[in-house]
């Protein structure tokens, strides 16, 4: 009682000793205009740059010539014109694609976890392949599957395989002994301890896997068209920088970056859905 | 060596006890790490009777633990469960640890009813969650069934531990340091908690430890164990009155026992 005395006796004095938390200008701006601040400058920037003549019109267009642009390609796929046909074939690449990584590398991935033959015996070719710059098998995918989308495809998936099969393998690493062992307490079976324990617990590395997985099929498929040709978006890209229409090039591929962006956020809506215990569950953008 | 120091603890005998829990000259050597982990223990769990084992960290106390569990084979001896060989996990095994390893995705009550769905499947567990509730609310938890685990605190995940541990109804407990990650306020209280329950239930306990105050506090025998290879070198046998009470830590008493185990630690622990 006696520390509670000495505390009350000092607690009252109000205003006077006030301590506030000093939070730097920069960070007591509203997140919206930052945002918004930003993408003016840069546009501003982009504009000085172009009107001082700094960099050849044909390298760099103007802002407006962008905006021009991006505006007709808009209303091309808008209208489902030829524009909306070729998104669409790319969007299909990047899903089969995306659906085909999926799978192989998430059986691949419980095969490098879950037993000792996967981990000492598979992982170390799959780390070999890994190391192998990928883009370069897109001339055997070609000679193989064609310049249709298989090849497209395949290069896709390719690439995005590898990142799931580390988050998977890595999450059926995460669960600590105490729990291994409360499993085995338990009684539980080998399946049930994968599926009602590891696979869980894992989830977050493997939506880690998956995100990395989601930027590299768009990758891969974009790199399949440069260089197998084909009906895609990426095909639309190469022709207009063949024809050096930079403005076309640029809104083509702020279009483009739509579609990663959708892909993207489908795999963080579902991990938000299913793994809405983890704490760093989202981009760190939300959190705060 | 030490064999018919158990016996001979057979103590304060209330009438109907009996062995539950008998080992036999039980070792273990891991070879890889060329350890003598542990050599010759013989013990004998009365059931209904709470025991304890101390010593210093690397003492084997939590392999002879593991052997008991059902979850590590011993490299001689045997370990008898009510009358059967422990030869891998059993339902009549309940254990805890000291972390609460709840699984974050389920909700406490979904944890609390976890061993049932393994052993019997889903409808099994649902069926299970009105006991469960009964359970989560003689911890004290009433009304945070449907909570997930990320809103608990440390003592209240252990308690929901404890309910998990007790919905098979197991008949031994076996408890590797379970509150040790706790504050020691909290500590004091989860031990006058889990010694109710076990009274409640004359449930036959088997605590591993390395708080001697806890030992005593909890127990009726205590197993001294020294290190290299791990032996029990002496049972101490205490003649504190049930239930205990956290007053009892400052009884003169107490602290002889506290002493008399301390001592026995010192002298052959760390040579």
């Amino acid at each position: 009682m006696s520390t509670a005395d000495f505390t009350s006796g000092r607690a009252p004095a109000a205003a006077e000793t006030v301590w506030v938390e000093q939070v730097s200008l920069i960070d007591r701006i509203p997140r919206s205009v930052a945002m918004i601040g930003l993408f003016v400058a840069f546009v501003a920037t982009w504009q000085m740059v172009t009107l001082l003549g700094l960099v050849s019109p044909i390298l760099l267009p103007t802002p407006m010539e962008t905006a021009r642009d991006l505006v007709f390609v808009g209303t091309n796929l808008i209208t489902g014109q030829y524009m909306l046909g070729a998104l669409w074939i790319t969007t299909k690449e990047v899903i089969y694609g995306f659906a085909i990584a999926i799978a192989i590398g998430f059986s691949l991935g419980v095969l490098v976890g879950e037993t000792n033959f996967g981990e000492r015996a598979v992982l170390p070719y799959l780390v070999a392949i890994d190391t192998m710059p990928k883009i370069a098998f897109a001339p055997l995918f070609v000679a193989w599957l064609g310049f249709d989308i298989a090849s497209k495809v395949a290069l896709a998936a390719f690439i995005a395989t590898f990142p799931i099969v580390v988050g998977t393998a890595a999450g059926l690493h995460a669960a600590d002994e105490n729990a291994r062992m409360l499993f085995r307490t338990m009684g539980a079976t080998r399946l049930q301890t994968l599926i009602k324990m590891k696979l869980p617990t894992g989830l977050p590395h493997l939506f880690t896997g998956l995100k990395i997985g989601a930027v590299g099929v768009m990758a891969g498929a974009i790199t399949g068209e440069f260089l197998g040709g084909g009906k895609g978006f990426g095909e639309l890209i190469r022709v207009a920088a063949s024809q050096l229409n930079t403005p076309r090039v640029f809104s083509l591929i702020l279009y483009l970056s739509l579609l990663g962006l959708a892909l993207f956020a489908t795999v963080v809506w579902i991990q938000r859905r299913f793994v809405f215990w983890h704490k760093d569950r989202v981009l760190a953008s939300d959190s705060d | 060596m030490v064999s018919g120091v158990a016996a001979a603890l057979r103590g304060p005998a209330e009438a109907i006890r009996h062995p539950v829990y008998e080992l036999r000259s039980v070792s273990k050597i891991f070879l890889r790490r060329d350890v003598h982990a542990l050599d010759n223990i013989d013990l004998t769990l009365e059931s209904g009777s709470f025991a304890s084992v101390i010593g210093s960290s690397g003492c084997g106390k939590s392999t002879l633990l593991k052997i008991m569990a059902g979850l590590l084979p011993p490299t001689a001896g045997s370990v008898m469960l009510a009358g059967r060989p422990v030869t891998g996990p059993r339902e009549d095994i309940g254990m805890m640890f000291q972390q609460a390893t709840l699984f974050p995705w389920r909700t406490a009550i979904e944890n609390v009813v976890l061993p049932i769905e393994i052993r019997d499947g889903k409808r099994a567990a649902r069926a299970k969650h009105d006991q469960a509730s009964q359970l989560l609310e003689l911890v004290g938890l009433k009304g945070f069934e449907h909570v997930y685990p990320k809103e608990l605190s440390g003592g209240m995940a252990q308690r929901t531990a404890i309910c998990r541990m007790l919905i098979t109804e197991p008949a031994v407990l076996l408890l590797d340091e379970p509150f040790s990650a706790l504050d020691e306020l909290t500590r004091d209280f989860m031990n006058m908690e889990l010694q109710r329950i076990c009274m409640g239930r004359n449930a036959t306990s088997f605590l591993v430890t390395h708080s001697i105050p806890e030992a005593v506090i909890l127990s009726d025998v205590v197993y001294v164990m020294t290190p290299r290879p791990g032996r029990i070198v002496e049972a101490v046998e205490v003649d504190l009155p049930r239930p205990r009470t956290l007053e009892m830590l400052t009884a003169p008493h107490f602290g002889a026992l506290v002493d008399r185990i301390r001592s026995r630690l010192d002298k052959e622990a760390f040579i």
